[in-house]
């Protein structure tokens, strides 16, 4: 019992408390160039989960056997090996979605979240709250993706999940799934999320 | 030549590495609360930007490609780079010592910046030669520092304006980004070919 509150309280701190994207504010460039669909969005999340999760998991195996001095290197090369089998699996199983996300794929190596991660909570936990660190933080990005992906299809392309929501005469703002879109977007979440919080507080208190 | 020139104006103005790509959004929201930073900041991206394409583009060519292993392309890069940051690093600590105080801070941050990477993995993506890979590298280094620059400028005036408490600090900072992006698309009528 006691162990799975602790489960679910390590879930709650990476969906909502220290979600990767909305409160730590890590991994920027997947965050707003994969978002033009919710599509795109939930399935850079997913491939960063899966390599946030193997290499949290792998690290945390090693912690005690990779000296201090080279543990960056060392964890890089660990993250890039994932990178690289996600990268290969997209190719074969999900074509379409790899030629989307396109470069960020690879780059998924230098997202800071899997590196931050590795280093405040893998290197320093045993296995088990490693993985599960891994997949609560993975799904807190995905869902912010999600999010985002969400408003900025519906706005810039009036579909959502390749669905027409509005019919044929609709005009939608493409403005939202081109780049502007994208920082506006993140930017107009940070500040509703701000204002909720605010608002929380001040009835609380 | 007049190819060389087109590469790099692409780069740096219509497809802006930072605002139109979204390489490097990390250190362009986190390093640019003042102009002076983000000069030094900009200056020590495109140094490594550059030799980081020279570099990626030579070992792909002659160890990756015979080797027949282009798939470790991602690992190789990474590992290339985050040791170029730390050679650049310790050489700059003894022979510049003045360049080394001002550019020093930022070195380590940049392994983890993704337009390095970015760029160095476009440069094989696109098919370039060695002197594109180059010129592209450098091209992209300068398009970062133009934005990260004219974003700092920007922030430093936001400062001192009276805006909404929640959009205080990082929204108002990214809506700013928007419509500096949003500014930076007209210059795709500048696109050739």
């Amino acid at each position: 019992m006691k162990g799975l509150i602790t489960l679910l309280k390590q879930f709650k701190n990476g969906l909502i408390t220290e979600n990767p994207t909305f409160v730590l504010l890590l991994g920027m460039c997947p965050t707003l160039a994969t978002t033009t669909s919710i599509k795109n969005g939930i399935g850079m999340g997913l491939s960063a989960t899966v390599v946030l999760t193997m290499s949290n998991l792998f690290i945390s195996v090693l912690r005690k056997a990779i000296p201090k001095k080279i543990r960056i290197a060392s964890y890089i090369v660990i993250i890039s090996a994932f990178v690289t089998t996600v990268e290969m699996l997209l190719n074969a199983y999900f074509p379409d979605l790899a030629k989307q996300l396109g470069i960020f794929i690879p780059l998924i190596v230098v997202n800071c979240i899997i590196l931050a991660r590795a280093e405040a909570f893998a290197s320093k936990n045993p296995v088990l709250p490693s993985i599960i660190d891994g997949l609560s933080m993975g799904l807190g990005f995905t869902m912010a993706l999600g999010i985002l992906g969400f408003i900025r299809e519906i706005l810039g392309n009036g579909t959502l999940f390749d669905f027409s929501l509005f019919g044929g005469n609709f005009n939608p703002a493409t403005v939202m799934i081109l780049p502007p879109g994208g920082f506006l977007t993140l930017g107009c979440v940070l500040g509703v999320i701000n204002y909720l919080k605010d608002e929380g507080r001040r009835r609380k208190s | 030549m007049r190819d060389l020139l087109i590469l790099a104006t692409t780069v740096i103005f219509v497809e802006n590495i930072v605002l139109t790509q979204f390489l490097g959004i990390c250190p362009f929201l986190g390093v640019s609360k003042k102009v002076s930073t983000a000069i030094g900041m900009g200056m020590a991206v495109t140094f490594v930007m550059t030799l980081a394409s020279f570099m990626t583009y030579l070992c792909q060519i002659f160890l990756l490609i015979p080797l027949k292993i282009e798939y470790m392309q991602t690992m190789t890069f990474i590992l290339i780079i985050a040791s170029l940051v730390q050679f650049v690093e310790m050489f700059l600590q003894k022979s510049s010592p003045a360049l080394y105080q001002a550019l020093g801070i930022y070195l380590p941050l940049i392994t983890t910046n993704c337009a390095v990477l970015g760029v160095a993995l476009l440069n094989i993506q696109e098919k370039y030669n060695l002197i594109q890979s180059i010129v592209h590298g450098f091209a992209g280094g300068l398009s970062f520092t133009l934005a990260i620059v004219l974003f700092a400028g920007v922030r430093e005036r936001l400062e001192s304006a009276n805006i909404p408490k929640p959009l205080r600090g990082f929204p108002i900072a990214l809506i700013s980004a928007a419509l500096m992006s949003l500014a930076f698309m007209g210059f795709s009528g500048l696109k050739i070919g």
